[in-house]
C-alpha cells in the first residue's frame, strides 16, 4: 500500500472541487441572512429594553450552547414530527436539505455574529459619541454617521474569524445528504478506503477557500483604516 | 407533558437511562479529547516559542491547518484511516473483511488534534502575556529554565489561559456531537436511535439540546469559578 | 465686557446632582449673560466638569433647572429613578446652540479634519454643504492648521487636534461655547497655542463657560470667575474681586497652589 498516490490524489481533487459551488452557496446564503438577523439581535441587546435584551440573550445562549448538528437535525428531521408544519406553506422548503442546512447555518451564525456586532459597537470610543451628542446629533444620524462606520471597522477581524467558521460549518450539511466538498469526500473515502489522500485534497480546498476569504477581508480592513495609518505624503509639517 | 416524561422517564419503557448513559459517553469523549488537546497544545505552544525556526513553522502550520478545516473531515480521517490500519493489522492475524478502529479512541484523538490547535493559541498567548520583567527577575536570581517554568511561568500563564480554555472546552463539547456520524453512541447518536425508534425526532433532539445546554451551563460556571480563584491577589483594572 | 440687558445665555437654578449616594453638586445657581467669559475653577472632585456637562445635558441633574436663552430643558426628575430628559427634539435643538470642546478633543477618528468640521453643520443643522466647506476652510486658516484639512485626527499633535476641535465647535455658529478642561491633556508646550485661540474668541464677545486649571486665563481673559469646592460655589465674581479679595480660605489655598 503506497502512502500517497499522486494521480489518485489529482483525480479525486477534481472530483472534490465539484463540491465548491455548493459550499460557497451555503456559506453566502447563511452569512447574508445571518447578518440581517444578527443586526436585529444586536440592536435588541443594545436597546436598553430589558425584555428585548432578555429575548436576544436567550436566543444567543441557546444557539451558542448547543451543537450545530443538533440544530440541523431538529430542523431537518425534527420538524416532520408536526403534522401542522407538514401541511403549511413552508413545507416544500423545509423538506429540502438545502434550505434546512441554510436555515440552521443562518440561525447559528446569527447568534455569534450578534455578539461580534455588539462588541464592535461598544468599542467605539465614548468620547466621540459624546461629542456627536453634544453637537445635537441623535438617533439615526448618530448611528449612521458615527457609530456604524467605526463599529464596522472594529468588528472586521472578529467577523472574518466567524466567516471562516461558517465555511467549515457547511461541512455538516454532508450529514443530511448534501454533496458539498465534505459530502463528496465522505463518499469517496467509503468507496476507496484511501482516507489520507482524500483528506489532504479536501483539506487543501478548505484551506484555499479560507485563505482567499481572509485575504479579501484584510484588504477591506486596510481600505477602511486610512485614518489609523501614519501619513505618507509630506504636506509640510508646520506644527 | 406527561407523555414526555413517560417517554424520557426511567421506567422500563423510558429512554431516560439511555440518554443519561449517552451523556456520560459524551462527557467522557469530550474530556479525553480535551486532555489530548492539552498535550498537543502545550507541545505546539512550546514549539511556536522556540528559537528554532523549523519548530516555529511546524507549530504555525499545525495551528493554521487544523483551525482551517472542518472537524468532520478530521474525524473521518482518524476513523477511516485508523480503520484501514487496524484492518491491515487484522489481516496479518487472519481476520477477514473490514475491521473498524475503536470509535471512542479515534474520536477522542480527532477532537484532541483539533482542539490542540486552539489550545496551542491559548497557551501561546498566555505565555506571551506574562510580564517580561518577572521572567528576567527569575533569570537574575539564577533560576534554571525548568525551575522558571514550573514556579513562575506555569502558575501565571495558567491564570491567563483559563478564559481561553473555557471557550475551547465549549467547542470540544459541541464537537463531540460530530462523532455520532461515525457511530459512537454518545448523546447525539442516542437521540437519533430514540428518534428512529419512536418516530419522535423533535422530542429527542430537543432533549439532547437541553442536556447539552445544561452541561454547557455547569462547565461555564466551573470555569468562571476557576477564573475567580486564579485571580486572587491580583488587582483588577 | 458689559452684560446686556437681555435674556441670559445660560441660567442654572438650584442644581443638584448625585451619583448613587455621592452628592456632587449642592444647590448650584449661576447665570451667564451673553458675552460673558466665565472661568470655572476647582480641585478635582469639586464638581466643575459635572456642572458644565449639565449645561448641555450630558449629565442630567437630579434637581434644579437649566435654561438656554430662557428656554428650560424639560426633565423627568422624579426621585428613586435616574433623571432623564423628556423632550428629545428640544434636547437636540438646545444642544446645537451650545457646542462643547472636550479635554480629550473627541474628534471623529474616521473623518478628515475638514469632514469633522462640516459634519454637524451639514448633518445636524442641514446647511448647504458647499457653504459649510468654504467656512470650514476659513476657520482652519484662522486657528492655524489649514494645511491639515485632509489629514486624519490621529496624524495631528495634541495642540493641533484641540485647535481643530475648537474650529469644529465654531463651525456650528454656536451662541454658547463650553470648554471642559481644554488644555489639561496637552503637553505644556502646546497649551499656549490653544489658549491664544480661546483668548481671541473671548475678545470677539463670545459667551464662553470654561472649566480650567489655567490661572492666567482665569485672571486675565475671563470676565467672571467661579470657584467650586465639593459641589458648592464658594466664589463668584470678577477676577479683580475674586483674586484680590477672596472670601474663601480654600480658594486662597487653591490660588497659591496653582500660581505660576
Amino acid at each position: 500500500m503506497s502512502l500517497f498516490d499522486v494521480s489518485f490524489f489529482a483525480e479525486n481533487f477534481v472530483a472534490l472541487c465539484r463540491g465548491i459551488p455548493l459550499t460557497l452557496q451555503l456559506t453566502l446564503l447563511s452569512v447574508t441572512s445571518g447578518a440581517v438577523l444578527a443586526v436585529l439581535l444586536a440592536s435588541f441587546r443594545l436597546s436598553g429594553n430589558r425584555v428585548l435584551d432578555g429575548l436576544a440573550r436567550g436566543y444567543i445562549f441557546v444557539f451558542r450552547g448547543t451543537p450545530l448538528l443538533v440544530q440541523l437535525y431538529i430542523i431537518y428531521y425534527g420538524l416532520s414530527q408536526f403534522p401542522e408544519l407538514r401541511k403549511s406553506f413552508a413545507w416544500p422548503f423545509l423538506r429540502e436539505a438545502y434550505w434546512c442546512a441554510s436555515l440552521a447555518l443562518c440561525l447559528n451564525t446569527a447568534a455569534y455574529s450578534a455578539e461580534i456586532i455588539r462588541g464592535g459597537v461598544i468599542a467605539v470610543p465614548l468620547g466621540q459619541i459624546e461629542a456627536a451628542k453634544a453637537y445635537g446629533m441623535g438617533g439615526l444620524t448618530l448611528l449612521r454617521r458615527i457609530i456604524a462606520p467605526q463599529a464596522f471597522r472594529l468588528m472586521l477581524p472578529a467577523y472574518s474569524n466567524e466567516l471562516i467558521l461558517v465555511v467549515k460549518s457547511t461541512a455538516l450539511a454532508s450529514t443530511i445528504t448534501m454533496m458539498e466538498v465534505t459530502g463528496i469526500a465522505a463518499k469517496l473515502i467509503s468507496a476507496t478506503y484511501r482516507p489520507v489522500e482524500i483528506f489532504i485534497a479536501a483539506g487543501t480546498i478548505y484551506l484555499l477557500l479560507n485563505f482567499f476569504i481572509t485575504r479579501l477581508l484584510r484588504l477591506l480592513e486596510h481600505r477602511l483604516s486610512r485614518d489609523q495609518r501614519p501619513q505618507l505624503a509630506a504636506t509640510g509639517e508646520h506644527a | 407533558m406527561g407523555a414526555y416524561f413517560d417517554l424520557m422517564g426511567f421506567a422500563e419503557t423510558g429512554w431516560g437511562f439511555d440518554m443519561l448513559r449517552a451523556t456520560a459517553v459524551t462527557l467522557a469523549v469530550a474530556l479525553s479529547g480535551f486532555g489530548f488537546g492539552a498535550i498537543f497544545g502545550m507541545l505546539s505552544a512550546a514549539a511556536s516559542l522556540s528559537p528554532v525556526s523549523a519548530l516555529r513553522h511546524l507549530a504555525d502550520g499545525y495551528t493554521t491547518t487544523l483551525r482551517g478545516i472542518p472537524d468532520l473531515l478530521v474525524i473521518y480521517l482518524f476513523y477511516f484511516g485508523g480503520s484501514t490500519v487496524v484492518t491491515q493489522l487484522g489481516h496479518l492475524f487472519g481476520a477477514e473483511g473490514f475491521v473498524s478502529a475503536p470509535v471512542f479512541l479515534t474520536g477522542a484523538l480527532a477532537i484532541g488534534v483539533v482542539s490542540g490547535a486552539y489550545q496551542a493559541e491559548v497557551f501561546r498567548g498566555a505565555v506571551l502575556a506574562l510580564s517580561r520583567g518577572e521572567i528576567e527577575a527569575a533569570k537574575a536570581y539564577g533560576m534554571g529554565p525548568f525551575l522558571r517554568f514550573r514556579r513562575i511561568i506555569l502558575p501565571q500563564a495558567a491564570r491567563f489561559a483559563i478564559p481561553g480554555l473555557g471557550n475551547v472546552w465549549q467547542l470540544v463539547l459541541k464537537e463531540s456531537a460530530l462523532i455520532s456520524v461515525v457511530g459512537l453512541v454518545e448523546l447525539m447518536r442516542q437521540a437519533q436511535i430514540g428518534a428512529g425508534s419512536t418516530r419522535k425526532p423533535f422530542t429527542f433532539f430537543l432533549t439532547a439540546g437541553v442536556l447539552y445546554l445544561l452541561i454547557s451551563l455547569v462547565s461555564g460556571a466551573a470555569f468562571r469559578a476557576a477564573e475567580r480563584r486564579s485571580m486572587r491577589g491580583i488587582r483588577r483594572a | 465686557m458689559t452684560a446686556h440687558t437681555s435674556i441670559p445665555a445660560v441660567e442654572i437654578a438650584r442644581l443638584e446632582k448625585s451619583y448613587g449616594s455621592l452628592k456632587v453638586l449642592h444647590d448650584i445657581s449661576l447665570k451667564a449673560e451673553q458675552g460673558e467669559v466665565i472661568s470655572i475653577l476647582g480641585a478635582s472632585g469639586s464638581g466643575k466638569s459635572t456642572l458644565l456637562r449639565c449645561v448641555n445635558m450630558l449629565e442630567v441633574p437630579n434637581a434644579g433647572s437649566v435654561s438656554i436663552f430662557g428656554e428650560e430643558y424639560r426633565l423627568d426628575q422624579r426621585p428613586d429613578r435616574p433623571a432623564r430628559v423628556t423632550d428629545r427634539h428640544q434636547l437636540q435643538r438646545l444642544r446645537s446652540q451650545a457646542t462643547m470642546v472636550f479635554q480629550s478633543f473627541n474628534l471623529w477618528s474616521h473623518l478628515t479634519i475638514l469632514e469633522n468640521l462640516i459634519e454637524a453643520p451639514v448633518h445636524v443643522q442641514h446647511r448647504n454643504r458647499k457653504a459649510c466647506i468654504a467656512e470650514a476652510e476659513a476657520l482652519l486658516e484662522r486657528v492655524g492648521i489649514a494645511d491639515k484639512r485632509n489629514a486624519y485626527p490621529s496624524h495631528l499633535s495634541g495642540g493641533q487636534q484641540q485647535r481643530a476641535a475648537i474650529a469644529r465647535a465654531l463651525a456650528t455658529h454656536p451662541k454658547i461655547m463650553l470648554f471642559d478642561e481644554p488644555t489639561s491633556a496637552l503637553d505644556p508646550e502646546l497649551v499656549a497655542e490653544v489658549l491664544k485661540v480661546m483668548k481671541d474668541l473671548a475678545a470677539e464677545g463670545r459667551t464662553m463657560l470654561v472649566v480650567t486649571h489655567e490661572m492666567g486665563f482665569a485672571r486675565n481673559v475671563s470676565s467672571r470667575v467661579v470657584f467650586l469646592h465639593k459641589g458648592y460655589i464658594e466664589e463668584d465674581g470678577t477676577p479683580a474681586e475674586v483674586f484680590t479679595h477672596p472670601r474663601s480660605e480654600r480658594f486662597r489655598q487653591f490660588i497659591s497652589k496653582h500660581a505660576h
